[in-house]
């Protein structure tokens, strides 16, 4: 087998320097009822060639080359080739976790620069170096707010992502923490009576989006204010990472999490993404996740080092800010070198070009007779349509023209009938834009 | 090394200084020396509550946390601000390094405590494997 | 002293200053292609909601940018540079094909809520691995949805939770030996379980006479890890899995260590109900400096109704979808399906391997660890007697005579040209030097690693002082932690924030 680097007589002088006859005497350990005498019931050994046909065949059987006007937490921006460029490197993607800095400056640094970026554009005082994804880092983000209060109650809008809140809702179940909803409005941000009327005393945390699951900026200012009032935190998620080129980003925030998927990561059916923590410097040793500082080695130069470790699970067990171990190095590393390739201008431009498509977009549809479902507040890249015909029925028709039409709101917001939220990025034609806007009037 | 004294000491190596009805806590020499170099110290706030031999806060190293258990019980009347910016003065003289003061829920419990010279015996016996 | 290095060799390599000590206004390392739609005013459409301070983000150009990761990936160690011992991390070797057929745009560009009638490929692949996995583990059930270990450690205790809340409660406590690795016990704490530690017996394994007494009403699961965290097979594995059933407790299993199982015995044969995988562990998808990781769950059928929502099935007309009507599930663990991009990379692996390729890596696996363990027993003390697995566990009670730790003999082993194994850990044993080669060591690389552990144990030995200092061959020299915790920077600032303070 090609990833094993011995020969049979490799294995004979070793068998024979440890004292035994053959490998099974190493297996004796195994109660003899147990050990397989077969072989696992999986398909022969397949040849490189075998395995890259298969996994094209597998590929052919997904779509390729379509036009896509899917968002909704997940999102198709241009991937700089420099970026796999780079990451493939052995030195980065063979790597572990930098516990012996000595030998892993190439990982800690990076990350330190990653950190320093993500402060930059989120407003807060102190990122770490990555958690699994938004959804879950949204959970974490609520019980570090339970933490830093030493209160126990929840509160979040429905204009969260559903998948979010669903993810929420298995964490808090046995964290002892009621969840409260708060309701949007008729212009697609959280309501600010409904939210006044969901935080007492008890919150610990309130969870926002911004922009949320319908493509709308939300009033942080106003929202932090009501929070803030009862002495609770604010937890704002961001899962389009790209707005922060050009949106306000939400420091009236306590806690910001992020999803950075947007930055560089394939869209890959779901996964890995890179979810990111962000807060203020008073409440640091309350978040999870690793951090890297700088410092000095005994020579005076400057260096990188994992620290605070103590809030983490190896130190202290149950007592831990989480449990999270391995979080998402590789892909933060893919963040981190889109955001340096855009840059302080290139960020603004690349926004900028989603806006402008999303705008188009929303004028065109509407032009067809779409209807825009939420009027009066502002929105990044995705917006919400409610049409005369089924969406599916509509997305049906576009598929035949290799076009992927928005995401159906029926299985999460049965309310809204007929709407569906439709996202353009940098990457979204003019011609598919066109295309899709004659579908939606039929 | 010198243990005062005037301290009394627990097993779980805190050190004890009663003054009339106000107790001063802080951790002891031997303590210091095991945990290496400290970086942080988290203490209750003034008017908590503490019960003794129960847990009321914890010193952390680079690479370990130690819980702090509270020699006796009573209210929390001052903590050691100075240890929130520079925690290494425990390393630098853990006996002089109070961490914080209470008034005494019941004096008899200080009692109960090792004296400067069986603590001595008891760290050495610890430390000596 | 005369050190003989074999395996490594200062070299020259390029010094990296912070993007930020780089950045200049006005240089560029992207162009867009121009509009073809009307420009929009930010102002306009976003009102207060506009950003006014773009933020202190870099402006380079792209050969800076690739000089910049290219000399700081230099600065690395990793597994294509040689043998990476850290116990229980398993870091073998992250096959190519792999990463290649995970970029195939198919499969790279597809979004989580596309149609499933343009997604069968992807759930194809999820299928197959699902399959795959079960048959490896000898489990009726599995969700692919946790995104690392710890992850899946979460999905598995809740999983036992909501089972035994349907058998009438789900009881308070989850028991954890001593030997476990820190992820076991807050987990437990994070599903509202107390925990409660269980002593390990003098051969380092779970003391039967304890688990007797301690499995009671109140006890919702054993969390083992076997082999154990020293490399040991519970050999009583049928006696705890009895001893739990009889009581009404479960048996998960933290499947951190199966490279020493693949192919040889299966933890569904044994007795565990649930239990962990770790894709970037066992299945060879790669670490990336710390992550992206991959925890399938796997488990027996009594707990197949609580899996995760969705569940991949096949539908009456043969095609694949996803199942949301899951009135028992425990809800999701995280948004879309996993990490699906993880999956791609350990089905190819598995596919490279076969039936045959799995035995004989799990054969090699073990093989290295003993070889190992043969040539350093005597000169490292082995705390423990038992049989050895895919890694192995010495102390460094011999090196402390002398004033040297495992922390010392680790950063002497940079010099020698290797990665340290895992220091201080299991906590079990006092001082631990944790090696795991993996199946991916030549009997050059072992030998190798066994002469420059040799000459450690020497130089511990003749002139300590060595040994206290290094590494001495590295760009830096040993860092301060100490002051990194006390008064910690964990991030660039630009030079007039850092002067007006």
């Amino acid at each position: 087998m090609r990833y094993l680097p011995k020969s049979q007589s490799d294995r004979e002088a070793m068998l024979s320097d440890i004292g035994v006859q053959s490998i099974d005497a190493l297996f004796a350990a195994i109660p003899e009822e147990y050990r397989l005498t077969g072989d696992l019931k999986i398909p022969r050994s397949y040849a490189e060639s075998e395995i890259v046909e298969f996994f094209r065949d597998r590929a052919a059987e997904n779509a390729q080359g379509y036009a896509t006007f899917l968002g909704a937490g997940a999102y198709s921006h241009y991937r700089p080739v420099v970026i796999d460029a780079l990451i493939s490197r052995g030195e980065f993607f063979t790597a572990y976790t930098p516990y012996q800095p000595e030998i892993a400056q190439g990982t800690l640094q990076s990350i330190f620069e990653f950190q320093t970026m993500i402060c930059e554009l989120t407003g807060m005082d102190v990122a770490n170096a990555s958690m699994y994804d938004g959804s879950t880092g949204a959970a974490e983000g609520l019980m570090m707010a339970a933490r830093v209060t030493g209160r126990h109650k929840s509160a979040i809008a429905t204009s969260v992502h559903p998948e979010y809140r669903e993810v929420i809702a298995t964490y808090a179940r046995y964290q002892g923490m009621p969840l409260a909803t708060v309701a949007y409005g008729k212009d697609g941000r959280v309501d600010l009576e409904a939210l006044d009327k969901a935080v007492d005393g008890e919150t610990a945390g309130v969870l926002i989006q911004s922009p949320n699951f319908f493509g709308i900026i939300e009033d942080v200012a106003a929202i932090a204010d009501v929070v803030h009032k009862r002495g609770a935190l604010l937890v704002v998620s961001i899962a389009e990472a790209v707005s922060l080129g050009i949106v306000k980003p939400p420091t009236e925030a306590d806690i910001v999490s992020l999803e950075a998927q947007s930055f560089g990561v394939p869209i890959g059916f779901g996964g890995p993404y890179c979810g990111v923590m962000a807060t203020r410097d008073k409440f640091v040793r309350q978040m999870p996740g690793r951090l890297v500082g700088e410092t000095t080695d005994r020579n005076g130069k400057r260096g990188f080092v994992l620290t605070l470790s103590t809030r983490e699970q190896h130190i202290r067990r149950e007592k831990a800010t989480s449990n999270i171990c391995t979080n998402q190095a590789l892909v933060a590393l893919m963040c981190n070198i889109f955001m340096t390739i855009y840059g302080k201008q290139g960020l603004k431009e690349l926004a900028q070009q989603n806006l402008a498509k999303a705008h188009y977009a929303a004028d065109e549809f509407r032009k067809n007779g779409a209807a825009l479902v939420f009027e009066g507040a502002p929105f990044f890249n995705e917006f919400v349509i409610r049409t005369k015909t089924y969406p599916r029925a509509i997305n049906d028709r576009l598929l035949e023209q290799k076009i992927i039409g928005g995401f159906p709101l029926k299985r999460f917001y049965p309310e809204l009938e007929n709407a569906s939220v439709w996202c353009c990025t940098e990457t979204t034609t003019k011609a598919s834009i066109d295309a899709a806007a004659k579908e939606v009037a039929q | 090394m010198a243990y005062p004294a005037d301290f009394k000491y627990t097993k779980e190596h805190e050190w004890l200084k009663v003054d009339g009805n106000t107790g001063t806590i802080g951790i002891t020499d031997h303590a210091q020396n095991s945990l290496g170099d400290i970086v942080f110290v988290e203490l209750p706030k003034v008017g908590a509550e503490i019960t003794a031999g129960q847990t009321f806060g914890s010193v952390e190293s680079v690479k370990a946390v130690s819980d702090l258990y509270a020699p006796v019980s009573g209210t929390v009347t001052a903590v050691n601000e100075a240890l929130n910016t520079s925690p290494e003065e425990v390393n630098k003289d853990a006996h002089a390094a109070w961490m914080i003061k209470v008034t005494l829920k019941d004096p008899a419990e200080a009692d109960k405590l090792l004296s400067a010279a069986d603590y001595e015996k008891f760290a050495a016996e610890e430390g000596g494997h | 002293m005369n050190s003989k290095i074999r395996k490594a060799t200062t070299h020259i390599s390029q010094n990296e200053g912070l993007i930020f000590e780089k950045s200049s206004p006005g240089k560029k390392a992207y162009k867009l292609p121009p509009l073809d739609v009307p420009a929009v005013d930010a102002e306009e459409v976003l009102g207060k909601a506009a950003r006014n301070d773009p933020g202190q983000l870099p402006e380079v150009s792209e050969v800076e940018i690739i000089r910049h990761f290219t000399r700081m990936s230099t600065w690395n160690y990793a597994v294509d540079h040689g043998m990476y011992p850290l116990g229980s991390c398993t870091m073998k070797y992250n096959a190519r094909v792999n990463e290649y057929v995970a970029r195939i745009p198919g499969l790279a560009e597809a979004h989580p809520y596309q149609p499933t009638r343009i997604s069968q490929g992807a759930l194809r692949i999820m299928k197959m691995l699902r399959d795959q996995l079960m048959e490896i583990t000898g489990m009726d059930a599995i969700t692919l949805q946790p995104a690392a270990g710890a992850h899946g450690e979460l999905t598995g205790i809740l999983l036992v939770r909501a089972y035994l809340e349907s058998q009438g409660s789900p009881r308070k406590k989850i028991l954890v030996p001593d030997s476990a690795h820190g992820t076991n016990p807050a987990t437990a704490a994070m599903c509202g379980y107390a925990v409660e530690n269980l002593k390990s017996n003098a051969a380092g394994m779970v003391d039967i006479a304890s688990l007797e007494a301690q499995v009671n009403q109140d006890v919702a699961a054993l969390m083992l890890t076997n082999p154990n965290t020293l490399g040991v097979f519970e050999q009583e594995i049928r006696k705890i899995a009895d001893v739990l059933h009889a009581r009404g407790a479960l048996l998960y299993m933290d499947g951190a260590n199966m490279n020493a199982l693949v192919g040889k015995v299966r933890p569904g044969d044994f007795g565990a109900d649930v239990m962990h995988l770790n894709l970037h562990k066992t299945f060879s998808t790669p670490h990336g400096g710390g992550g992206p990781g991959s925890g399938p769950v796997a488990c027996k059928k009594i707990l197949e109704p609580f899996l995760p929502t969705p569940v991949v099935i096949t539908k009456p007309d043969g095609t694949l979808g996803f199942d949301y009507d899951r009135p028992q599930s425990i809800g999701r663990v995280r948004m879309f399906y996993g990490n699906f991009g993880m999956f791609v990379r350990a089905l190819a692996y598995i596919m490279a391997n076969g039936p045959d390729g799995l035995r004989q890596t799990t054969e090699d696996a073990v093989l290295n660890a003993n070889y190992i363990r043969k040539h350093l027993q005597g000169l490292y003390d082995l705390p423990y007697n038992t049989p050895t697995m895919h890694e192995v566990v010495f102390s460094d009670k011999i090196q402390t005579r002398k004033g040297i730790k495992t922390g010392d003999i680790a950063k002497r082993l940079i010099d020698y040209g290797f990665h340290p194994y895992t220091v201080s850990f299991p906590l079990v044993v006092p001082g631990a030097l944790m090696i795991e080669p993996t199946e991916s060591e030549s009997k050059e690389e072992l030998d190798l690693f066994i002469d420059a552990m040799k000459q450690i144990a020497r130089e511990a030995e003749e002139s300590p002082e060595v040994i206290a200092d290094a590494p001495y061959h590295t760009r830096l020299t040993r860092l301060d932690e100490t002051a990194a915790a006390r008064k910690p920077v964990l991030r660039w600032k630009p030079q007039a924030e850092l002067v007006a303070k």
